[in-house]
């Protein structure tokens, strides 16, 4: 873990909303090109923690630095300008937009000068594309299509993309695979590879187990707001962690009462 | 195999999928209907210039409206702010008898601030704007009526601008086509090159699309959001102009009618009205739409309250076609939602 200096480190970070803490004192790193996993079940201060890294929430207590300098973040355009980019469940595109549009929404490219100074559809359409399909999304080639017409797993490709090409170094990826059938969260989960492989330090908050072991390299379990468990790629079996996500005992407990159900009805059968 | 994608994407399929093919086919279909229910008169130049006319300064008042609607917003002031800038011009240049060109700036100036205001007070309150600007309508109606009685002691202001002004704002070309034409195309040429060539363009439309993102993103939603509502109160002021350079003349209760019909122009246009797409083609469209509507029902010898009808069921069925777009566009490629 000392071995090089984190992109981004939270120290000691509290959030508090109107005496509601939704985060504790929660300490984490993130290096370039490793994927940090953030697991959690519902409520467990995910998006609150999402918040805070990327800019719309500062913290209560507790300090963020990048590359090791304190750094703070009073909207979401200052975590972007130091290469923060956050990727919703849907892609956070604009779905009647099309893909070259909504790929530069903010930083539209332009040609001409002086009056005549306008939006260059062409080179949108075309690096919008062009950075799709190094994602591996090959089906996509008008950069015209509307964003709503591409399948979900396209769509989060196109955020990522999107991200990545406006040099995005952190990239928080919220719950990505949730909404998505099981080729396509595979597909996601390549392209999250992908993105590590070029150096970019992943932020992966899901609550699915199977999805964070495939391309985690580190992981934190949120419960209520507190870090419970910080841990490297394979020092924690797959059910470890499970058990730790739904709260340890209370999952032993619920598995008892469920094998007692599942008698009762094997009894009727 | 990636150029046979490529053709079929920008080939009928998806044009005819677009909402501005069906204000296509709905402007066609009634100028068909009335070509064959008004016959030779409707079809000859005076037919023609008549709903022409009606579309031009329906269509300068529709088009920077969709923009306001593209972005996600409304704006139901319009009719007031006619009212408003075209006493302005009539006070000033036919009252006090200042020079025209000052009343006309002055007229347009007005309709501009209280599109600022508009857009001032819905984005620094979050209100919806159809609420804000349906106050701003009434509050604006009665300020109108309140200073044109207490400056001029009538509710009804002659103007004789003078020959270059009227030559501009207020003559018809051959005693029929009004100039509004020339000045709706202008709008048409300038709102389109805002839409789809500037910068600004893409901000509308993803203020519309999704206004969170949007503002992550970096772009000045206030700002954007603002300057629409003055170019929308600028539109309804020109009108305002236009119509008291070519009556000769001003009365408070101008304009009220281009609240609804502006926004039957924009959404039978296929501009939808959760805002997020809309193009300028569709808007004058559906402006030719209404107009042909409005004005073809003279040609046929019917009663003329049958027009409301027509609008009012040309009305529903674009919200339908807008919405089944809509759904087609967001669900597009996810073959889940598509069993709903």
């Amino acid at each position: 873990m000392s071995k090089a200096t984190p992109i981004l480190s939270l120290k000691n970070v509290s959030k508090v909303f109107a005496g509601y803490r939704a985060l504790n004192d929660v300490s984490l790193e993130v290096y370039p090109g490793k994927v940090l996993c953030l697991l959690g079940d519902n409520g467990a201060g995910k998006s609150t923690l999402i918040k805070v890294l990327s800019g719309f929430h500062e913290p209560t207590s507790g300090t963020l630095e990048v590359n090791g300098v304190t750094a703070v973040f009073k909207s979401p355009k200052d975590a972007s300008n130091v290469g923060i980019a956050t990727v919703h469940q849907f892609g956070g595109t604009f779905p009647l937009m099309s893909i070259g549009r909504s790929f530069f929404v903010g930083a539209e490219p332009t040609k001409g000068r002086g009056i005549f100074k306008r939006f260059d559809k062409k080179y949108a359409n075309e690096t919008a594309v062009r950075e799709m399909q190094q994602l591996g999304i090959t089906r996509v080639t008008d950069g015209d299509r509307l964003i709503g017409g591409l399948s979900g797993g396209e769509r989060q490709a196109s955020a990522i993309a999107r991200a990545v090409h406006f040099g995005a170094n952190v990239l928080i990826l919220d719950e990505p695979t949730a909404a998505l059938g099981v080729k396509e969260a595979a597909h996601v989960l390549r392209i999250i590879m992908q993105a590590r492989n070029k150096g970019v330090a992943v932020i992966l908050v899901t609550h699915n187990v199977s999805h964070a072991l495939t391309v985690g390299d580190h992981f934190a379990v949120l419960i209520r707001g507190e870090k419970a468990d910080d841990f490297a790629k394979g020092e924690r079996t797959r059910e470890q962690i499970t058990d730790l996500m739904a709260g340890g005992e209370a999952m032993a407990e619920l598995e008892r009462e469920l094998s007692t159900l599942t008698g009762t009805i094997n009894q009727i059968n | 195999m990636s150029t046979q994608v490529k053709k079929q994407s920008v080939g009928f399929g998806s044009l005819i999928r677009r909402p501005e093919f069906g204000a296509l086919i709905g402007a066609l279909a009634v100028y068909i209907f009335f070509a064959i229910a008004g016959g030779a008169p409707f079809m000859a130049p005076g037919g023609s210039a008549s709903w022409l006319n009606v579309a031009a300064e329906l269509g300068i008042i529709a088009l920077p409206v969709a923009l306001v609607m593209i972005a996600g917003d409304l704006d139901l002031s319009v009719g007031s702010v006619l009212a408003a800038s075209s006493m302005t011009l009539a006070i000033l240049s036919g009252f006090y008898g200042l020079p025209t060109w000052v009343g006309i700036i002055a007229a347009l100036l007005v309709g501009t601030l209280i599109g600022i205001a508009n857009g001032y007070i819905v984005t620094k309150t979050n209100l919806p704007a159809f609420v804000v600007t349906l106050a701003t309508l009434f509050a604006v109606s009665g300020l109108t009526l309140g200073l044109t009685r207490l400056l001029v002691g009538s509710t009804a202001v002659s103007m004789t601008a003078d020959p270059t002004t009227k030559a501009l704002f207020g003559t018809l070309l051959d005693g029929k086509f009004s100039v509004a034409i020339f000045w709706w195309l202008g709008v048409a040429v300038l709102v389109s090159w805002i839409l789809y060539k500037s910068i600004f363009g893409n901000w509308i439309f993803a203020i519309g699309g999704d206004v969170i993102s949007a503002r992550a993103t970096g772009i000045p939603v206030a700002k954007v959001r603002i300057a629409l509502f003055a170019a929308s109160g600028f539109g309804a002021a020109l009108v305002g102009v236009l119509q008291t350079c070519m009556y000769n003349g001003a009365q408070v209760a101008n304009g009220q009618s281009f609240v609804f019909n502006s926004i039957i122009a924009v959404v039978v246009g296929g501009v939808l009205l959760t805002g997020g797409y809309g193009s300028t083609i569709g808007v004058i469209l559906g402006t030719l739409t209404f107009a042909i509507v409005n004005q073809g029902i003279y040609y046929t010898g019917w009663n003329a309250d049958w027009a409301a009808l027509i609008l009012g069921i040309l009305l529903l069925i674009a919200v339908l076609t807008n919405n089944t777009f809509r759904r087609l566009a967001l669900s597009g490629g996810n073959k889940k939602e598509k069993k709903n």
